[in-house]
C-alpha cells in the first residue's frame, strides 16, 4: 500500500469501465462539476461496446424500459449536432418487420403503444414495406416504420464522451486492470489505489467480477459485417420475433437484424447464447444466426463478409439496469447490466445516475432501475 | 481454339492473350480498377489477391479480385463503386 | 446459390507454392489421400508462378511428382474458416467446400511488405512481386521505364525477370547500406548455388544502375504515375517511368495458423524440428516459419510431408539441408532490415491504410492497432490489415494481431454453412485444374 508514499488524490466519481455506459457517466459528471476519473483495462469502447450494433431505439419490451430507452434517444438527438462524423449518427429509423398475420397483429399493438407515448410509428402493408425494402424476401406481410430510431458506430461515441470527460477535467487512466473496488477505493492490480467517494462500476459483462452478487449473467451475441453495398438496405431492420430472442432467460436464440452503415456495408446481427464464456465464434450459432438472417434478405448470401466477431452484453434477471447505488457498500454506485441496450440508454443511464449523486430531480422515475430492487442478499464488498 | 479474348473494360474494348487476368485486361485498357473511399483511382498493387486494390465488378458481380481471374470473351468488367 | 461439396483426405496441404507442392508429394507418395488447396488458377504459388507448366525446370519437376503421387489439387479455392477441429472451409466462385482432414500442412507462403510514401498509390505503383506476378499474367511491359525500389533479393530476381520481358530499368534503388550487402554476399560464399545465381543475375541485370542506401520519397503523376522521386547519396533526384515495382522484403501469411490455433512468435509461426506447429496434427512449411526462400522452402515442404506420416527417419535426413539453408535465411533477416529513414517518408496527408483511406496524421497518436482499427477504421477494410499492418508495425511499434474469421472475405452463404457429420460421403469438388 502506498500510504504517505505520493499524494493520493481523492475524487468524487471513480468510473470503472470506459465502455458507452461508463464514458456517458464520465462525461455527465464532468459536465456537472464533480471531479471524475475513469479507469478501463483497455482502452474506452473496445470491450462490448465494440460488439455493440449502435442501434438507438425506443423499445416497447416493458414501460420501464420504453421509458429508459425513448428519454435516451431524445437526449441523442438533442446531442446530434455536436457528435463528430466519425460517431455516424444516422437517423435512418427502424423497419419492424412481420413475416405472418400474427406478427401483423404485433405491429398493431406497437403501434398503438408508440402511438399512446408520443413516438411515430406508420404501420407498412406488404407493398408499402416492398417499396421501403425492397431486398426483403417476397411474401413479408408489412411492418412498422419508427422514424425516430437511429444508428451510430459506438466506439466512436464512446471516444466523444471520453474526450468531452476529459475536456471538462476528468482523469483517465486506460490499460489498468482493477483487482478490487469498495469503501470509497479502486484497488489497481499494481498495487496502487484510487480515493474516491463514489465508485461506479460500469464494467458490463464484468460487473460481477467487482461486485460479487451481482445478478449479471454475459450473454455472448455474434455479428458479421460485409463489404459495402450502399442502399441495399435502408433502415435498421429488426424482426418481431426479436422480443421473443431477447425475452428468453434460458435458451439460445438468434433474429433477423440487419443494419445500414454509413460506409454503405451492411451489420448483420443477432445471437444470444448464456454460458459461453470464450470470445471465439461459435460456428453453429453463426450458422443460425445467418441461416435466419438470410431468410429474411436473400440476397445477403451472396454478399462477401468481411469479418465476424463476438461480444457479451451484461443481462439481469429482470431485463433492467442496474443504475444506482449499491446496498452492499454505500461507496459503490452501479450502471451496467443493459443487456443489448447499452448504446442507446448510455446518455439516459447517466443523466439518471448523476441526479441521484447530486440530489437532482430525475425526468424519469427511477424506481426499476435501482439496484436496491433486487430482493436477493448482499455481499458486503 | 481463340488466342485472344474480348471483352469491354468500363466500356472500352479490349483484346488480350489467353490466360491473361481481368487486372492487366484494365490496365491495358487505361481504366482505374476501383476508386477509394475518398475518390482516388486506384491499380493493382500486390497482383495476388491480397490488397484488394484490384477489385471490380464483372458481370455484376461485384468485388471480384481480378488479379486472380483470367479473362473470357464476352466479360462485361466496371470499376467498383 | 452456390453449390456445397466436401472432400475428406488424410492429409490436406492449403498453399501450392514450393513448400506446400513438396509437402503433398512427400505425403502423397506414402499412398494416402492427399489435397493440396491454393487460391490462384494453378500451382506454383508466388514465385513458381506460370512455372510449373515447363518454365521451371524445378516447379516442373515437383509438378511431376504431384501428379505420381495422385494428389488431389484444388486451384482456385480459398480457405476462410476453420469452423471446428479438422474442417476448412473453402469457396470457389460457384462452391462452398467443406475439407475434412486427418492432418493439415500450411503452406502458406509471404506476401510483400508494403511501406507508405506520398503518392504511393497512384496506379502503377506496385508491389516489386505485384509487377512480375502482373507480367506473368500478361501484363506487357516492352519499352516500358520500371524503376525498382525497396528491399531484399526479391528486387534482383524482378528487374532482371522485367528486363527479359523488354523493361527498362532506369535505376534499382536498395535501402540497405553497400557494406551490409558486401556482408550478405561474403555470407553467401560458403553456398556454391548462390554464388552461381549471383553470377547469372549479376549478368542478366549488366547496364542496371544500381543504388544502395537509396529509396523512393515520392511517387507524381496525376491519373496514374509519372515519375518518381528517389533519394541517392543524400540527394534527391527525380526519374521519370511508366511504373514503380517497390516491395519491403516478405511478411508471412500466419492467418491461417493463427486462426487454427498455432502459436505465433514475433510474426513466425512456431514450430519444432518436425515442422509441427503448437496444434496437434498441424504442421506448418515455408515462409511463415521464416522468410527463408525457395530452397528453404522445399526443405521444410518435404520435412513436414514426411512427418506428416510419421517418417521421421526420412525426415531427418533433410535436418542438414535445412539448417545450412536456415543459415541463408538468418543473414537475409539480418542484412535487409529497413532504416529507421523509412519511418519518416510519409507525410501527414500520406495514406497509411488504403482500404479506409486512413492517413499517417490520424493513427500517430494512438498507443496501439486496436485502438487506432476501432476509431479510424485501420485495418477493418478487405484486406484485414494485410497490408497497412506490417507497415504500422514498422511506423508506429504497434503488434496489430487478433485474427477473426473469415481470414479472406467470404460469401456469407459460405459462413451460413452448418458442418456436416465426419461419415458424410465424399463429394467431388468441380473447381480443380490440370
Amino acid at each position: 500500500m502506498s500510504a504517505g508514499a505520493h499524494d493520493v488524490a481523492i475524487y468524487d466519481v471513480a468510473i470503472v469501465g470506459a465502455g458507452i455506459v461508463g464514458a456517458a457517466c464520465a462525461y455527465e459528471s464532468a459536465r456537472r462539476g464533480l471531479r471524475v476519473v475513469m479507469v478501463d483495462r483497455d482502452t474506452t469502447g473496445a470491450g462490448t461496446t465494440a460488439a455493440g450494433m449502435g442501434h438507438i431505439v425506443a423499445m416497447d419490451d416493458s414501460e420501464a424500459q420504453f421509458a429508459l430507452t425513448r428519454y435516451s434517444q431524445r437526449l441523442w438527438q438533442e446531442l446530434r449536432s455536436e457528435l463528430p462524423d466519425d460517431v455516424e449518427y444516422e437517423q435512418c429509423g427502424t423497419v419492424w418487420v412481420a413475416a405472418d398475420d400474427e406478427e401483423m397483429q404485433e405491429v398493431e399493438r406497437k403501434r398503438d403503444y408508440y402511438g399512446e407515448r408520443g413516438v411515430t410509428a406508420d404501420v407498412l402493408d406488404e407493398r408499402l414495406l416492398r417499396t421501403l425494402e425492397p431486398n426483403l424476401r417476397s411474401g413479408m406481410k408489412g411492418g412498422l416504420l419508427v422514424p425516430e430510431d437511429g444508428v451510430l458506430y459506438p466506439p466512436c461515441a464512446a471516444r466523444f464522451f471520453t474526450q468531452r470527460a476529459q475536456e471538462r477535467g476528468a482523469r483517465l487512466q486506460f490499460g489498468v486492470s482493477v483487482g478490487h473496488i469498495g469503501e470509497s477505493r479502486v484497488a489497481l492490480r499494481d498495487g496502487s489505489e484510487i480515493r474516491a467517494d463514489i465508485v461506479v462500476n460500469a464494467a458490463g459483462a464484468s460487473a460481477p467480477d467487482l461486485t460479487p452478487g451481482l445478478a449479471i449473467k454475459k450473454r455472448k451475441g455474434h455479428l458479421v459485417i460485409t463489404e459495402r453495398y450502399p442502399g441495399f438496405v435502408r433502415h435498421q431492420l429488426v424482426e418481431l420475433g426479436y422480443l421473443k430472442s431477447a425475452h428468453s432467460v434460458s435458451s439460445d436464440s438468434v433474429a433477423f437484424n440487419v443494419q445500414p452503415r454509413r460506409t454503405g456495408q451492411l451489420l448483420i446481427g443477432s445471437s444470444r447464447q448464456y454460458g459461453a464464456e470464450h470470445k471465439e465464434v461459435d460456428h453453429p450459432m453463426l450458422v443460425r444466426m445467418l441461416q435466419r438472417a438470410q431468410e429474411y434478405m436473400p440476397g445477403l448470401g451472396q454478399m462477401s463478409a468481411v469479418r465476424v466477431w463476438t461480444g457479451f452484453r451484461a443481462a439481469t434477471p429482470d431485463k433492467l439496469p442496474l443504475i444506482g447505488p449499491w446496498p452492499g457498500d454505500k461507496s459503490v454506485w452501479l450502471a451496467t447490466g443493459h443487456e443489448g441496450l447499452g448504446i442507446t440508454t448510455s446518455l439516459g443511464t447517466a443523466r439518471i445516475l448523476v441526479d441521484q449523486m447530486t440530489g437532482a430531480k430525475p425526468e424519469i422515475p427511477i424506481e426499476p432501475y435501482l439496484p436496491s430492487r433486487s430482493a436477493q442478499e448482499h455481499v458486503h464488498a | 481454339m481463340p488466342s485472344a479474348v474480348a471483352l469491354t473494360v468500363n466500356g472500352v474494348s479490349v483484346e488480350v492473350a489467353l490466360g491473361t487476368t481481368v487486372a492487366v485486361a484494365a490496365m491495358q485498357a487505361g481504366q482505374p480498377c476501383r476508386i477509394s473511399v475518398t475518390g482516388t483511382p486506384r491499380g493493382p498493387l500486390c497482383g495476388m489477391g491480397i490488397c484488394f486494390e484490384c477489385r471490380m465488378t464483372i458481370n455484376g458481380i461485384s468485388h471480384c479480385r481480378t488479379c486472380q481471374i483470367l479473362c473470357e470473351s464476352g466479360m462485361k468488367v466496371t470499376t467498383n463503386e | 446459390m452456390s453449390s456445397s461439396a466436401r472432400q475428406k483426405f488424410e492429409v490436406l496441404v492449403v498453399g501450392a507454392g514450393p513448400a506446400g507442392m513438396a509437402a503433398a508429394a512427400r505425403a502423397g507418395e506414402s499412398g494416402v489421400h492427399v489435397g493440396l488447396v491454393d487460391d490462384n488458377f494453378s500451382p506454383g504459388g508466388q514465385i513458381w508462378r506460370g512455372g510449373v507448366e515447363g518454365g521451371n525446370p524445378q516447379a516442373a519437376g515437383w509438378m511431376e511428382r504431384l501428379q505420381a503421387a495422385q494428389v488431389v489439387k484444388l486451384c482456385g479455392v480459398r480457405v476462410f474458416h476453420q469452423p471446428e477441429t479438422g474442417v476448412l472451409l473453402a469457396e470457389t466462385k460457384d462452391e462452398i467446400c467443406e475439407l475434412r482432414y486427418d492432418k493439415l500442412i500450411l503452406a502458406t507462403g509471404a506476401r510483400e511488405g508494403f511501406l507508405p510514401f506520398p503518392g504511393w498509390t497512384l496506379p502503377n505503383v506496385m508491389g516489386a512481386g505485384g509487377l512480375q506476378a502482373m507480367v506473368k499474367s500478361g501484363l506487357s511491359i516492352r519499352g516500358k521505364r520500371v524503376v525498382v525500389a525497396g528491399t531484399g533479393p526479391l528486387l534482383l530476381a524482378v528487374a532482371a525477370g522485367l528486363r527479359k520481358h523488354g523493361a527498362e530499368i532506369p535505376i534499382l534503388c536498395e535501402q540497405t547500406s553497400w557494406s551490409s550487402l558486401a556482408r550478405f554476399g561474403l555470407a553467401l560464399a560458403g553456398q556454391l548455388s548462390k554464388i552461381i545465381q549471383g553470377l547469372q543475375l549479376m549478368k542478366e541485370l549488366a547496364g542496371v544502375p544500381f543504388a544502395s542506401s537509396s529509396w523512393p520519397v515520392a511517387a507524381h503523376g496525376k491519373e496514374a504515375l509519372e515519375g518518381v522521386t528517389i533519394l541517392r547519396r543524400g540527394k534527391a533526384e527525380t526519374v521519370a517511368c511508366d511504373y514503380l515495382a517497390c516491395g519491403f522484403h516478405l511478411v508471412p501469411n500466419t492467418e491461417l495458423a493463427a486462426l487454427t490455433g498455432c502459436q505465433v512468435e514475433d510474426g513466425y509461426v512456431r514450430v519444432d524440428e518436425f515442422q509441427r506447429t503448437t496444434v496437434p496434427g498441424v504442421f506448418c512449411a515455408g515462409e511463415p516459419t521464416g522468410i527463408g526462400g525457395v530452397e528453404l522452402a522445399l526443405v521444410e515442404g518435404q520435412i513436414a510431408g514426411l512427418a506428416s506420416r510419421g517418417r521421421s527417419t526420412q525426415a531427418r535426413e533433410l535436418f542438414a539441408e535445412r539448417r545450412k539453408l536456415k543459415k541463408f535465411a538468418a543473414a537475409l533477416e539480418d542484412t535487409f532490415q529497413l532504416r529507421p529513414e523509412l519511418r519518416d517518408l510519409p507525410s501527414a496527408e500520406t495514406v497509411v491504410c488504403r482500404c479506409e483511406d486512413v492517413p499517417h496524421s490520424r493513427l500517430r497518436s494512438y498507443p496501439d492497432w486496436r485502438a487506432a482499427k476501432l476509431q479510424t477504421r485501420c485495418g477493418m477494410g478487405s484486406c484485414q490489415g494485410r497490408v497497412c499492418g506490417p507497415a504500422t508495425r514498422f511506423l508506429f511499434k504497434w503488434n496489430p494481431d487478433s485474427v477473426r474469421p473469415p481470414i479472406f472475405p467470404a460469401r456469407v452463404e459460405g459462413l451460413a454453412m452448418a458442418v456436416s457429420g465426419p461419415e458424410l460421403e465424399h463429394q467431388e469438388i468441380t473447381g480443380g485444374c490440370q
